[in-house]
Formats: structure tokens, C-alpha cells, sequence
């Protein structure tokens, strides 16, 4: 058998791998590796001077340290939003999630179609709708004005003198929103894979569904969780769509910095080394966060 | 431990005593015994109009060795799965050591099971899927790590301990599965097919390991299996089972050697089937009639009168095959009920195999029926081919007449009332 795959290989020539990785490597050159460098450049770069637009590469590693130290509470504030947007998601979407995979039944595919219906409307126009339903006049207040727990949701700082936009409650919210489909979809796949008779085995044992579940099913979906979780953050910390139309000027996240730098103040050098600071510092939070939680347990 | 084989009971004339639970007994306490580790009262399973398991009555008793024997769909796997308590009768009672459990969860029942494809927890080792029973019990540090080392050791899985299930063997991820079950001490291990998934090789080894290793814990098991030849070699007792209803339960030499029904005569080993008409019933035996012939054999349960349709039955092994008449007068063909001897027909040899220690005849009778024989080849036959005429002779001891549909359910709830039903 293994001579004759080896034969084969042979015969059909040791060009093809390469021809079939061609065309990927070739897009990820143009579109990916040469804006990086074209990036990198610039943040190592100062203007020639102050009204021309020009860059000159001089090598100044201190944009870096300068865009950490002007804008650290923006990097944090979208880091906090992001990681409490993907928990938010972990809460709302493994029991999605859960119930899709296990009571679904003939139903599932329609579950997960309107997992996935909001992605039929732009990204944009999904969350600027959100301005009306979190406006002042929208269906948010009125059930808590309805309610009368306008007080308790300011005590709670859900809302700041009730009013939700221009919050944190609102661009987390938001956040949390548009990132979904991303935590249910993995976390759905992960526990459509486990064998349910593995549930069955544990009750056999003595396990109450409750220390099944905990002991047999979550530990198994984590992969899931885990892919979910990269799907959340990631794109949640450098976003700025969900600041910019449902945050105020005090929940600018860093995505709305770079956009900032970039377009409204031309600053290209301080934007393109706050874009490595972030890409670098999720980096190694995806290193540490796979580390943890062990990355083989992906191909289970 | 009892192991009450039917050996036993057949030397002990109560042919055809087909249930090990014996009347006598029963109303000593009107409860179970002692020895029932498990009771079947009446159980019912219907799936909306489709009935899965039909007034399934029986007990198993301590450290037995049973048998659920059928092919899929009869409702062996649903019957277990009663019994572990993933399941909940429709009607009927589960009693294990006589309380009863119908409506109880499975994690609060005394029984193990060893599922098909094992179910092994995929994220532990070996060690921890073993100990996750006793842990579920919450039993100390000190007392898992005792039992775990035991089992691992009556399975023979030392080396083992540390893999992941994906890096066992089939035959090692099947004594996991046992291990599992077994460190837990359960009143009764379930199986639910265990060996399906083994090659031949291994599940001829494993059936060895198994029985291996229920004399060396003495727990009772309760084996579903659809391989008569894997229930015959391994069970004290089988419970032969179509479409929903236990057709036969009894010792592997009864259940082969005085089948209740068609049915179980088919599906275990091989059978020459007629379907006849009882001429006379008499002292237990019934006279029916192949094709000219009048034949006797021993009458099965519900062969009452004459004029009953009849399935007359015998094992091609006891079928003797001879180039002249076996009798002086078998020639006329009289061996009814008051002939002494069997019967013997006239045939044609229509084919011939060779295997060794036996040779297998395909011959035809005057009727047009097929008789298989399978006759040792150190019996002397002298060469034949197709189209020889021979002789196929057999006691009267080796025919049984079998009722056509035999009420099985109801046979098996009258002799099992007694010792069962509170």
C-alpha cells in the first residue's frame, strides 16, 4: 500500500501540492503579508514634517511605547468589553447551543438558520438599529420604565441617568449581540460530535444529570467553547463599529483610536503602531489562553 | 453462588422443564427469593402503538449467567435498558433485590452497564473512567484508589492505566467498559451486546475473559446478544426472545434440546422443520404425519388435540443416514406412537459435503421435503453421490412437535407466577 501511494505521488509529480497551495499563498502575499510590512513600515516611521503627509522610515520603536502609554485605558477598556462580551456570549450561547444540539430534533436546522439569519443584514445597519431599540423612546426603556426599574438599572450602572446609549451597557451589549452566532456555532459543532450515549453512561454510573453534565459534556464541548472564544474576542477587541455608533466619547475602545489616528487625524505612524500593539498583545492572549486550555483538545 | 444448570434438571426427569424458577417455592414468602437479583413482574413496553416488550416475566437469580437471546428488534436491548433504568415500563414491575425500581433514575440503581460501542469517557484515562463510578458515589480518596486497583487488576489493564480510551485496542477499550462497571460492586451487570464489535478472533477470546471473569467476581450478568452460538457458550440460563416476547427461557441444553416453539427450534442451531397436523396425542408424545408417514415425537407445550397444527422437529445430527433399513419393518413405515422405534424414510441423496468430522447430506423424502442430516464420517458410509438412495432414520427420543404459534409469554408467566408475582 505504501509503496504503491508513494508510486502514485511519484507519478502524478511533486508540482501539484504546490499548485493547489498557489493561489491561497499568492492572495495571502498580496492582501495580507505585503499591507503588514507596507503597516509595519509606517509604524517605525515619522512624518517628514508636520502638513505634507509623508513618512520616513527612521526606525523609531518609540511610536510603539508612545502609543501604549497615550492610549492604555482605551486598550483596556476594549480588552474588559471584549472579555466581558464573550463571557456574555459563553452565557447566552452554550445553552443555545446545548438545547439546539440535544433537543433540536428535527428542528435543528431551522434553529441554526436563525442562529445565522441576523448575517443577512449588513453589520452596520444590525447595529445602528440597536440605537433605536436602546434609544431613549425605544422598547428597552419603556419595559423598564414600564416596570419602574429605571432606578434600579442606574444603581445597577446598566444605565446611566436612564438612558442606555452612549453607555457601556450599550456598546457591550452590542458587543455581545453581533458576536453570537460566533460562540454558538463551534460550541453547537463540539456537541453535536459527542456521542450522547456517553450521558447515558455516566447516569449509569451514578452520576445525576447535573455531574454528567459537568464532568462529561462540558468537558468534552470545550473545544467548542474554546474556538467560540477566539471567535469573540479576537474581532470584539478591535472593534470599533459598536463604540462608534452605540458608545459616547467615554467608551472609545481602540478600534475607534486606530480609525481616529488613521483617518480623521492622519497620524499614520501612531495608527499602525497601535495596530501591532494590538495585534501582538492578542497574540500572545490567544498563546497563553490556548496554553491553558490545551489546543489538542481541539481535534477531539 | 447457584448455577443451577439444566443438566441438572434434566437428570432429574423434569424434562421439559423449562424455567429454572421452580413452583414449589413460590409461596413459601410471596416475594422474590433470596437468590432473585433482578425480577421482571409483568413487564410491558409499548412506543406509542408499536409494543417493544411484551409482559416480560422472569427473575434472574444471584451470580447467574443470563442470556437475552434474539434478533433485532425482539426487544432484548429495550428490556435491558428497563432494567438499567433508561427505560420506564409501560406496565409492570422492575424489582431488583426485591424493591422496586421501575421509576427510578439509572444513578440510583445497583446495576452496571457495558454498552455497545463501550461509551468509554473519550477526555479521561483509563484510571479515571474507571474510577468515575466510585466517584459519583463520592466514596473517599483511598477507597477509589483500592477498588480501581483491584478491578484494573482482574482485567489485567496495569499497563494501561494512564492511556486515553483512543489509544486502547478494541478488546482492551471492552475491558474498560467492564472495569467501569464491575469496580461499582453492582447487584448485576448489564451487556448490551459487548462483543458485537470485536472480530471474530477477539470475541471468541473475550467470551473466555468474560466468563473468566464473572466466576472470579460472581456477579450476576445479564447478556443481550443476537449470536446464539455466543449465548450457548456463555449463559447458565437463556431467555430467547421475537418481537417482544420471551419465547423460551431455560439452560443452553434445554433451550437447544426441547425448544418451546418454531421459533426457538429455528433460531437456535439447525432443524428439520415439517409443518403437519397432530394425528393423536398420548402420554406426552404426538403422532403426526409427514408425507405418507406416521411419526412420533415429544409432544411441546400447547400440543393438546388432535388436529392441532403441529411443526414436527428434528436436529440434522440426530438424523442417522444408512444404505439399508435401519428396522425390518421400518420398511412399512409404522412407527407411530405405539412403535417403539423412530421413524425411517426412503430417500435420495440430492448433496454431499465433507467437512471433516462431518459429513453434511442434503436429502430429499418421498413428499418432496428436504431433510438435512450431519452424520460423523467415522460412521462407515460408504460413498455417495447425488441420486443414491439411502435410508434417514432417527430415535423417537430426537423428534419434538411443536405447537405453530406458541403462547410463549403466557407459558412462561404460569411457571414463573408462583415464585415472582407478590
Amino acid at each position: 500500500m505504501a509503496r504503491g501511494g508513494e508510486d502514485r505521488n511519484q507519478r502524478k509529480g511533486t508540482w501539484q501540492p504546490y499548485a493547489m497551495l498557489a493561489p491561497g499563498m499568492l492572495w495571502l502575499l498580496l492582501f495580507f503579508l505585503v499591507p503588514m510590512l507596507i503597516l509595519l513600515r509606517y509604524a517605525l516611521s515619522e512624518p517628514t514634517d508636520r502638513f505634507s503627509g509623508k513618512y520616513e522610515l527612521t526606525f523609531r520603536f518609540a511610536n510603539f511605547t508612545d502609543a501604549i502609554g497615550d492610549f492604555g485605558s482605551q486598550f483596556l477598556r476594549s480588552f474588559a468589553y471584549a472579555g466581558i462580551a464573550t463571557v456574555l456570549c459563553i452565557v447566552l450561547g452554550y445553552p443555545l447551543a446545548y438545547f439546539i444540539a440535544t433537543k433540536g430534533g428535527r428542528y435543528k436546522n431551522l434553529l441554526l438558520g436563525l442562529v445565522v439569519v441576523p448575517f443577512f443584514t449588513s453589520y452596520l445597519v444590525r447595529t445602528i438599529a440597536w440605537t433605536t431599540i436602546m434609544g431613549d423612546n425605544g422598547p428597552l426603556l419603556a419595559i423598564s420604565d414600564g416596570l419602574s426599574l429605571t432606578g434600579l438599572l442606574d444603581a445597577l450602572k446598566i444605565t446611566t441617568n436612564g438612558g442606555m446609549l452612549q453607555t457601556q451597557t450599550a456598546v457591550i451589549g452590542g458587543l455581545t449581540y453581533n458576536f453570537l452566532p460566533f460562540m454558538v456555532l463551534p460550541i453547537y459543532v463540539s456537541l453535536e460530535k459527542i456521542d450522547l450515549r456517553l450521558l447515558d453512561a455516566a447516569k449509569d454510573l451514578y452520576s445525576t444529570p447535573r455531574r454528567a453534565f459537568w464532568k462529561v459534556i462540558f468537558p468534552l464541548s470545550l473545544p467548542g467553547v474554546f474556538a467560540g472564544t477566539l471567535l469573540t474576542f479576537i474581532p470584539a477587541s478591535g472593534d470599533f463599529v459598536n463604540a462608534q455608533f452605540l458608545g459616547g466619547p467615554n467608551q472609545q475602545m481602540i478600534g475607534n483610536v486606530i480609525q481616529n489616528q488613521f483617518f480623521k487625524l492622519n497620524d499614520f505612524a501612531t495608527a499602525a503602531a497601535l495596530s501591532f500593539v494590538l495585534m501582538f498583545i492578542i497574540t500572545v492572549a490567544v498563546l497563553v489562553y490556548a496554553r491553558l486550555f490545551g489546543t489538542d483538545e481541539l481535534s477531539v | 453462588m447457584t448455577r443451577r444448570r439444566g443438566r441438572a434438571w434434566q437428570a432429574a426427569g423434569v424434562l421439559p422443564g423449562r424455567f429454572i424458577i421452580d413452583t414449589t417455592s413460590g409461596d413459601t414468602a410471596g416475594g422474590p427469593r433470596a437468590d432473585d437479583v433482578i425480577v421482571l413482574d409483568h413487564v410491558t413496553k409499548h412506543y406509542g402503538s408499536f409494543v417493544a416488550v411484551e409482559e416480560a416475566h422472569f427473575s434472574i437469580a444471584r451470580g447467574e449467567f443470563f442470556s437475552m437471546l434474539g434478533p433485532s428488534g425482539c426487544g432484548k436491548t429495550t428490556t435491558l435498558r428497563m432494567i438499567a433504568g433508561f427505560e420506564t415500563p409501560t406496565s409492570g414491575a422492575i424489582r431488583h433485590e426485591g424493591v422496586d425500581v421501575s421509576r427510578t433514575p439509572p444513578y440510583k440503581r445497583n446495576v452496571n452497564t457495558v454498552f455497545q460501542q463501550y461509551a468509554l469517557f473519550p477526555h479521561m484515562t483509563v484510571r479515571d473512567n474507571i474510577a468515575f463510578g466510585p466517584r459519583s458515589k463520592k466514596l473517599d480518596g483511598a477507597e477509589v484508589a483500592r477498588r480501581v486497583d483491584e478491578i484494573i487488576d482482574v482485567v489485567r489493564l496495569g499497563d494501561f492505566a494512564q492511556r486515553k480510551p483512543t489509544q486502547l485496542s478494541g478488546g482492551q477499550q471492552q475491558r474498560v467498559a467492564l472495569a467501569r462497571a464491575l469496580v461499582n460492586y453492582p447487584s448485576a451487570l448489564l451487556l448490551d451486546e459487548p462483543l458485537a464489535a470485536l472480530d471474530l478472533k477477539l470475541r471468541q477470546a473475550m467470551q473466555i475473559e468474560l466468563k473468566r471473569i464473572q466466576r472470579e467476581v460472581g456477579i450476576t450478568f445479564i447478556f443481550v446478544t443476537h449470536d446464539q452460538e455466543e449465548a450457548l457458550t456463555l449463559s447458565d440460563r437463556i431467555a430467547v426472545m421475537s418481537n417482544g416476547l420471551v419465547e423460551q427461557i431455560g439452560s443452553p441444553e434445554e433451550i437447544y434440546g426441547s425448544p418451546a416453539s418454531v421459533f426457538v427450534a429455528g433460531f437456535i442451531g439447525q432443524a428439520n422443520l415439517w409443518q403437519t397436523v397432530v394425528e393423536a396425542v398420548a402420554d406426552g408424545r404426538a403422532d403426526v404425519r409427514i408425507g405418507d408417514q406416521l411419526v412420533t415425537g415429544a409432544a411441546g407445550p400447547n400440543v393438546a388435540r388432535a388436529g392441532d397444527h403441529v411443526t414436527f422437529m428434528v436436529r440434522p445430527e440426530r438424523v442417522k443416514v444408512t444404505v439399508l433399513s435401519p428396522n425390518a419393518s421400518g420398511a412399512s413405515g409404522s412407527s407411530g406412537a405405539s412403535g417403539t422405534s423412530g421413524a425411517a424414510i426412503a430417500c435420495e441423496v440430492i448433496d454431499y459435503v465433507f467437512q471433516g468430522p462431518v459429513v453434511r447430506f442434503a436429502l430429499r423424502s418421498p413428499d418432496g421435503s428436504e431433510i438435512a442430516a450431519y452424520v460423523g464420517s467415522d460412521e462407515g458410509l460408504p460413498l455417495l453421490r447425488p441420486g443414491d438412495r439411502v435410508w434417514a432414520s432417527w430415535d423417537r427420543d430426537a423428534a419434538l412437535v411443536l405447537p405453530e404459534s406458541a403462547n410463549p409469554s403466557t407459558l412462561s408467566t404460569a411457571d414463573a407466577v408462583g415464585a415472582t408475582a407478590s
